[in-house]
């Protein structure tokens, strides 16, 4: 286990970058820059980190990075990864970093083609829950009863189940993160790194202009958001699903705080009823029980990888 | 010893790719196009070639990671046709965007609605403004020379640029004729190691094409401006060193036959031209004075070729496998807008002719001749765009 003391003092991520006060996903990547040093190459596609670089001829990030459409990120990454294997430099990680819209709803198929092909890199998504360059519109990714600026009244629908349709993927990796763990977040990219074949690491990336929060709450609300089982971490490895310490411990419902200490810091969700959050209650509860049951399955042979 | 070999220009494309020692491969099927990633994946997998396959899932992803494996410093090929190049748009701007020379053959097919798997060129002619450098062949020679010259000229520094390799569906991709492909070594003599402008280095990180400001954007516009520029001289060079080399020449940007004396020269593209000089022999047995202009580069367009052509003679028709709806073909839009600012300009008409296959031979050239030569007379156009045998 690494502590805080031993990370790099390097910064790959350099001062004054154009990120709103108090950005989730520019934690991230910091603590991913930590974890991975220098040898990477990262494609970003348009998103809210296009915007975080700054405008040219700056850029706030020291290391390679190819910018790329919305919907590229996995093929950008493709085309990396083969030139540098046919260059022998196979020692450089490729990295892939992309919203949850360039995620979940438009570059799901590059994101697809790419795990199935077995492409060797690290997919990132980090999920603000919205498209945040664009000024917040809805998501694939966007939780129920969640005001945008496209569900004025709050989203209808339900959150996609990212992490879950990349294990159907059979990768050997796939993992849920968030930057208010910060240990547990660089673990999960060394260990990612270090993993042969397509890696695809969702992370909840707290975000204060989107979620209608203080700034100085960022952190807090991560942890607000496993704290209620809300968003777990866990890895599926070669199919075996483990939850990890915290969210280990809130298999049992009486260790996870209410959702709706998390909801109701939150200007987005201001609009929700009483019967809202009681529908997002059971829902939390009921992720849990399919957690609780991958968990003791995890021993057996009825692995992820062989359900599915 | 170089070597013949009888094969359609799809397989021949997979020859040049294999001869320019491409890297990487990324593609995805369409018909016309198929046999050409079929070939490479032969070559690929029997060793012949040494190279990566990457068996994308769409032609976005297709292109996308050609744009990315050229910036991380390799030699790249894809190709497609139609529906597929029409989905690579977006990210065809992003590699001359990017100044990557990213060399791609299109074979070409007619857009649906409705679906037709057969010629014509809206597919590529759609793509004009995109920043690639276009070509379009007239037979399976100049497909494979045109791909080994693609690439000397887009990683030539005062070019980098990416380029389009047109051939015309069934009519060439399907079609055997002989080709003679030069020895390895001749190649490589010709065509060294892959070059680019910038790359994606661990020890010298960029952050490339990020955001840009109102202050630099037209900078980076007018320095792809330029490259075209450049790339207008630098072709005929590159056609003349290689037919040096090899023994095939093209006229650089257009090729001319029996133009020096002609009252009407008919201007067209890609294999319609051999057909045009068919219709032109017989003509000229005929005592009438016509030649053919043959657009082998369509951006950079040859507009000083086309202006020279026209102070030489009395009328210009246009035959175009290509309507830009509304306006008239690419093709004779081009060339009034390349004599606008001369004096003593020719007559000007226009063709529509061979849309999504239609068959054009050599008899409905010589028909498109003679009316012209009327108008000619006549010293009047009766018609700036005129469709050829259509279905009343
Ligand atoms: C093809 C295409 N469609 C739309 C856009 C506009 N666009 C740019 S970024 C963005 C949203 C990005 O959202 P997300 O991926 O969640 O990342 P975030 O901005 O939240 O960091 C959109 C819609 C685009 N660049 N390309
Ligand atoms: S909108 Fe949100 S994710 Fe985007 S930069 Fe601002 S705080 Fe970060």
């Amino acid at each position: 286990m690494v502590t805080i003391k031993e990370l790099p003092r390097e910064e790959y991520l350099l001062k004054g970058h154009a990120a709103c006060a108090g950005c989730g996903p520019s934690i991230a990547i910091r603590l991913l820059f930590k974890a991975l040093g220098n040898k990477v190459i990262m494609v970003v596609p348009a998103c809210c980190t296009t915007v975080i670089q700054g405008p040219y001829p700056y850029t706030s990030v020291a290391v390679p990075l190819q910018n790329i459409l919305f919907e590229s990120t996995a093929a950008a990454a493709s085309g990396i990864v083969a030139a540098l294997r046919q260059r022998k430099m196979e020692d450089i990680t490729v990295i892939g970093w992309a919203g949850d819209g360039g995620t979940v709803d438009i570059g799901i198929q590059a994101l697809s083609g790419a795990a199935e092909r077995e492409t060797n890199f690290i997919y990132i998504c980090y999920d603000n829950e919205a498209y945040g360059n664009t000024g917040m519109q809805r998501s694939g990714a966007t939780p129920y009863g969640a005001w945008t600026t496209t569900t004025p009244s709050g989203k209808r629908e339900r959150k996609k189940d990212m992490p879950f349709i990349m294990a159907a993927h059979r990768i050997p990796y796939v993992a849920t993160a968030c930057p208010s763990y910060p240990i547990d977040f660089v673990e999960k990219m060394r260990k990612a790194r270090d993993i042969k074949g397509t890696k695809y690491i969702h992370i909840l990336a707290p975000c204060p202009t989107g979620w209608r929060y203080d700034a100085n709450k960022t952190v807090e609300l991560g942890r607000l958001a496993v704290q209620t089982g809300l968003w777990a971490l866990y890895e599926i490895e070669y199919g075996k699903f483990k939850l990890n310490s915290p969210s280990d411990r809130l298999v049992d419902k009486a260790k996870r705080k209410p959702v709706k200490e998390y909801l109701q810091l939150q200007g987005r969700f201001r609009n929700l009823t009483e019967e809202d959050i009681n529908r997002i209650q059971q829902w939390v509860d009921e992720d849990w029980e399919r957690y609780r049951k991958l968990t003791s399955n995890s021993l057996s042979d009825a692995t992820l990888h062989g359900k599915i | 010893m170089a070597q013949m070999i009888i094969d359609t220009a799809n397989h021949i494309a997979g020859y040049a790719a294999k001869a320019a020692r491409v890297k990487v491969v990324a593609a995805y099927p369409i018909t016309p196009q198929t046999t050409v990633v079929e070939k490479i994946a032969d070559f690929v997998e029997n060793g012949e070639m040494d190279a990566e396959y990457i068996r994308v899932e769409s032609e976005h992803s297709a292109m996308v990671a050609c744009i990315a494996a050229a910036a991380a410093g390799v030699r790249t090929f894809t190709a497609t046709s139609a529906h597929g190049l029409a989905l690579m748009h977006e990210a065809l701007h992003w590699a001359s965007g990017s100044r990557l020379p990213v060399v791609m053959a299109v074979v070409n097919r007619a857009m649906g609605a409705p679906w037709s798997i057969w010629s014509d060129f809206s597919d590529s002619l759609s793509q004009r403004d995109t920043g690639w450098i276009q070509f379009y062949c007239a037979d399976n020679q100049e497909v494979f020379d045109t791909i080994i010259q693609a690439y000397k000229l887009c990683e030539d520094e005062r070019v980098f640029l990416p380029a389009m390799v047109c051939l015309e569906g069934f009519i060439l991709s399907h079609t055997y004729m002989p080709v003679k492909i030069p020895e390895q070594k001749e190649i490589d003599d010709f065509l060294p190691p892959y070059r680019c402008g910038w790359i994606l280095d661990v020890n010298r990180p960029l952050s490339h094409a990020n955001l840009v400001s109102p202050d630099w954007y037209m900078e980076f516009r007018y320095m792809i401006q330029e490259a075209m520029e450049n790339a207008k001289q630098l072709i005929p060079k590159i056609d003349k060193d290689y037919g040096k080399r090899f023994g095939f020449e093209y006229g650089g940007l257009l090729e001319k036959y029996k133009c020096d004396d002609a009252d009407l020269v008919l201007v067209t593209m890609g294999t319609m031209a051999s057909d045009a000089k068919i219709a032109v022999d017989s003509l000229r047995k005929e005592g009438l004075k016509v030649g053919v202009a043959r657009v082998r580069v369509f951006r950079p367009f040859p507009t000083e070729e086309i202006a020279k052509l026209a102070e030489q003679t009395k009328m210009l028709a246009t035959i175009d496998r290509h309507i830009s709806f509304g306006m008239e073909g690419f093709l004779s839009s081009e060339i009034k807008a390349s004599l606008y600012n001369k004096k003593n300009r020719p007559l000007l008409t226009g063709f529509i002719a061979g849309l999504g296959g239609r068959d054009v031979t050599s008899e409905t050239i010589k028909k498109i001749a003679k009316k012209s030569l009327k108008q000619m007379h006549a010293g009047k156009v009766e018609k700036e765009t005129e469709w050829v045998d259509l279905r009343e």
